[in-house]
C-alpha cells in the first residue's frame, strides 16, 4: 500500500533550487534510504517532506492510508547543541509525542499515558522515565526521541542521520532496533552517511544529487553505474 | 545600635499592615512575581532572556509618550506598543539569521530608552528625574496603587496564568523542539504569538513592581535558581513559580520595614536566592560525582 508519492519535486530556498526532478514512492513497509553527498539537498528533502517548507514544485502526495493515520510523519531529528541544559525527564519528552494529536485538551489521557509507558518499555527506556534527558549518554537519548517519534506517527517514522555521533556498539545496536521496528511494520525512512548500513538495511534507495535523483530497489541500485561510483564498488 | 537595621520597630512595621496600599502592593507583587516566572521558563531555555530587557526598554518609551500625552492611566497607550514590539523581536529572534536578531534587539532597545527620555524632557514635569527614575526603578509606584490598578492586574494574571495551564504541555514541547513540533502539525506560530503578547502583558504589569530596568530579574531569576536543583520541567515551572512569589513577598516586606526601593529590594532578594540555590546546586554535583 502506497503511503507517499513524491512527483517531480524541486526543493530550495526562496526560488533557488537546491535539488532537481526528486521523485519517489514510499509504501508500507519500506527501508527507504536517502543519501547523497553534503550540500545535495538531503536536508532540504527532510523539510520539505516534514512540510516545514513547501517545494518550489511538484507534488507531495500522501495516501488516504497515511492521512487515516493522522497524516504525521514520526521525525527523529539530527541531534542539536540547544537541549544540552534543557531540564526535563524522559517521560516528559516521550510524551510530547502525543501533542499535535491532543488538540487542545490541555492534559495527556491515560490510554496516552499508558501508550507512552508502553513504548518506552518497547525501545528499553522504561527504566530512565524518570531522568533528566541531558544526563543520558547519546544512545539512550536517541532511544528517547525515537519513542517521542513513535508516538506521533501511526506507521512512518523519518530518521534524520540517526546514528551520527554514536560509538560502534550503539550505532549497531540503534540499526538493530530501526530494522526491528520495520519488521514489524513501521515504514522507515532514513537520511544517512553510512554506505555500508544502508546497502545492508535498505529495500529502497533515493539518491539525490544536484540536478537529478535516482530512485529505486536497494538492488536494482547496488547494479547502476551510480551505485557503484557512490559505494566505491563496496559490497 | 545599627541604624540601617532599626529603622522601625516591629509594632510600627506591623502597623503598616491597616493600610490599603500595602496589601494591594502585596497581591500585585506576588501576582507580578508568578506571572514572570512562569514565562521565564520559556524564555530562559529559548534563549530569549534578553527579549524582556528589550521589550521593557520599549514599554519605558511608550511610558514616556504617555506622560507626554497627559494620559492618566497609561497602561492604554503602554500595551499595545509593547504587545507589537514583542510580536516583531520575537519574529525575528525565532526565524531568521540568530546574529541578526541579536543586533536588532540591542538597536531597539537602546533606541527606546534613548527616545523614551527625550521626550520625557517635553513632558514639563517639574519632577523629571523622579519621574524618569520611577519609570526605570519602579521606586514608588507599587505603593500608591488604586483599586483599578489591582483589579486590572489581577484580571491580566488571571488570563495568562490561565492560559499558561490550559497551554502547558504545548508550552513544553514547543520549547523543547520547535522543529518536532512544527513536523507534527501544530501551529508553532500561532502559538509564538501567544508566547509573545503574554510576554508583553506580564512585563506591562511588571513595570509597576521592579521598573522597567529591573524586569529581566523577575524573569531570569526563579528560573536560574530552579535550574539549579531540578531536572525536570515540571519541577523546574514549580520551583521558579515558588521562589519567585517568596522573593517577592519578601523584597517587599523588607523594603518596607528597611525603608528601601522596592524594586531593587526584591531583585535583591532573588540574586540571595540564585546564590543560594547554585552553592545548593554545586554541594549536590559533588556529592554526586564523588
Amino acid at each position: 500500500m502506497e503511503l507517499l508519492n513524491c512527483k517531480d519535486l524541486t526543493l530550495g530556498y526562496e526560488g533557488k533550487a537546491v535539488a532537481e526532478h526528486v521523485s519517489f514512492t514510499v509504501s508500507e513497509g519500506d527501508y527507504l534510504c536517502i543519501v547523497g553527498e553534503n550540500g545535495s539537498g538531503k536536508s532540504t528533502l527532510v523539510k520539505t517532506l516534514l512540510g516545514l517548507q513547501p517545494p518550489l514544485s511538484g507534488i507531495i502526495e500522501k495516501s488516504d492510508v497515511l492521512k487515516k493515520a493522522g497524516g504525521v510523519i514520526g521525525y527523529l531529528p539530527q541531534q542539536t547543541p540547544v537541549q544540552r541544559d534543557f531540564p526535563a525527564t524522559v517521560e516528559e519528552i516521550v510524551r510530547s509525542g502525543f501533542l499535535a494529536k491532543s488538540g487542545l485538551r490541555p492534559f495527556y489521557t491515560r490510554a496516552e499515558k499508558q501508550l507512552a509507558a508502553e513504548k518506552m518499555e518497547r525501545l528499553g527506556i522504561s527504566h530512565l522515565a524518570k531522568r533528566c534527558y541531558r544526563e543520558l549518554s547519546g544512545g539512550q537519548q536517541q532511544r528517547v526521541l525515537l519513542a517521542r517519534a513513535l508516538l506521533a506517527t501511526g506507521n512512518l517514522l523519518l530518521l534524520d542521520e540517526p546514528v551520527a555521533g554514536l560509538d560502534p556498539k550503539v550505532t549497531g545496536e540503534m540499526y538493530e532496533l530501526i530494522k526491528t521496528l520495520n519488521r514489524e511494520g513501521v515504514t522507515v525512512i532514513m537520511v544517512s552517511h553510512d554506505i555500508r548500513a544502508v546497502l545492508t538495511f535498505a529495500t529502497h534507495i533515493l539518491h539525490v544529487l544536484h540536478r537529478t535523483a535516482w530512485f529505486g530497489t536497494a538492488e536494482e541500485y547496488a547494479n547502476s553505474d551510480i551505485g557503484r561510483a557512490f559505494t566505491g564498488g563496496e559490497q | 545600635m545599627n541604624s540601617f537595621l532599626a529603622v522601625m520597630s516591629f509594632s510600627d512595621f506591623a502597623a503598616f499592615f491597616v493600610y490599603d496600599f500595602v496589601w494591594y502592593a502585596l497581591i500585585v507583587g506576588v501576582l507580578i512575581a508568578l506571572c514572570s516566572s512562569l514565562l521565564g521558563v520559556t524564555l530562559v531555555l529559548k534563549r530569549f532572556s534578553f527579549i524582556g530587557d528589550g521589550l521593557s526598554h520599549v514599554a519605558f518609551g511608550a511610558m514616556a509618550v504617555a506622560a507626554v500625552a497627559g494620559l492618566t492611566n497609561e497602561t492604554w497607550i503602554v500595551l499595545p506598543i509593547t504587545v507589537v514590539a514583542a510580536v516583531l523581536l520575537l519574529r525575528t529572534g525565532g526565524n531568521r539569521a540568530k546574529l541578526n536578531g541579536d543586533a536588532s534587539l540591542a538597536l531597539i532597545s537602546v533606541s527606546a530608552l534613548a527616545l523614551g527620555y527625550l521626550v520625557y524632557n517635553f513632558s514639563g514635569s517639574s519632577n523629571l528625574t523622579g519621574d524618569v527614575c520611577a519609570t526605570l526603578f519602579g521606586s514608588t509606584k507599587i505603593l500608591s496603587l488604586t483599586p483599578l490598578d489591582v483589579g486590572m492586574c489581577i484580571g491580566l494574571s488571571v488570563l495568562v496564568i490561565g492560559l499558561y495551564l490550559l497551554f502547558y504541555n504545548k508550552i513544553f514541547a514547543l520549547t523543547f523542539d520547535e522543529t518536532f513540533a512544527r513536523a507534527t502539525g501544530v501551529k508553532t506560530q500561532a502559538y509564538d504569538l501567544l508566547i509573545a503578547v503574554v510576554i508583553a502583558l506580564v512585563i506591562v504589569l511588571a513595570m509597576n513592581l521592579v521598573g522597567s530596568l529591573l524586569i529581566t530579574a523577575l524573569v531570569i531569576f526563579p528560573v536560574l535558581c530552579a535550574m539549579r536543583v531540578f531536572k525536570s520541567f515540571k519541577r523546574v515551572v514549580f520551583c521558579a513559580a515558588v521562589v519567585s512569589v517568596v522573593c517577592a513577598l519578601a523584597g517587599i516586606l523588607l523594603s518596607i520595614w528597611l525603608e528601601t526601593p522596592v524594586g531593587c529590594t526584591v531583585v535583591a532578594v532573588d540574586l540571595c536566592a540564585f546564590l543560594g540555590f547554585y552553592a545548593v546546586g554545586a554541594v549536590r554535583q559533588k556529592i554526586v560525582s564523588r
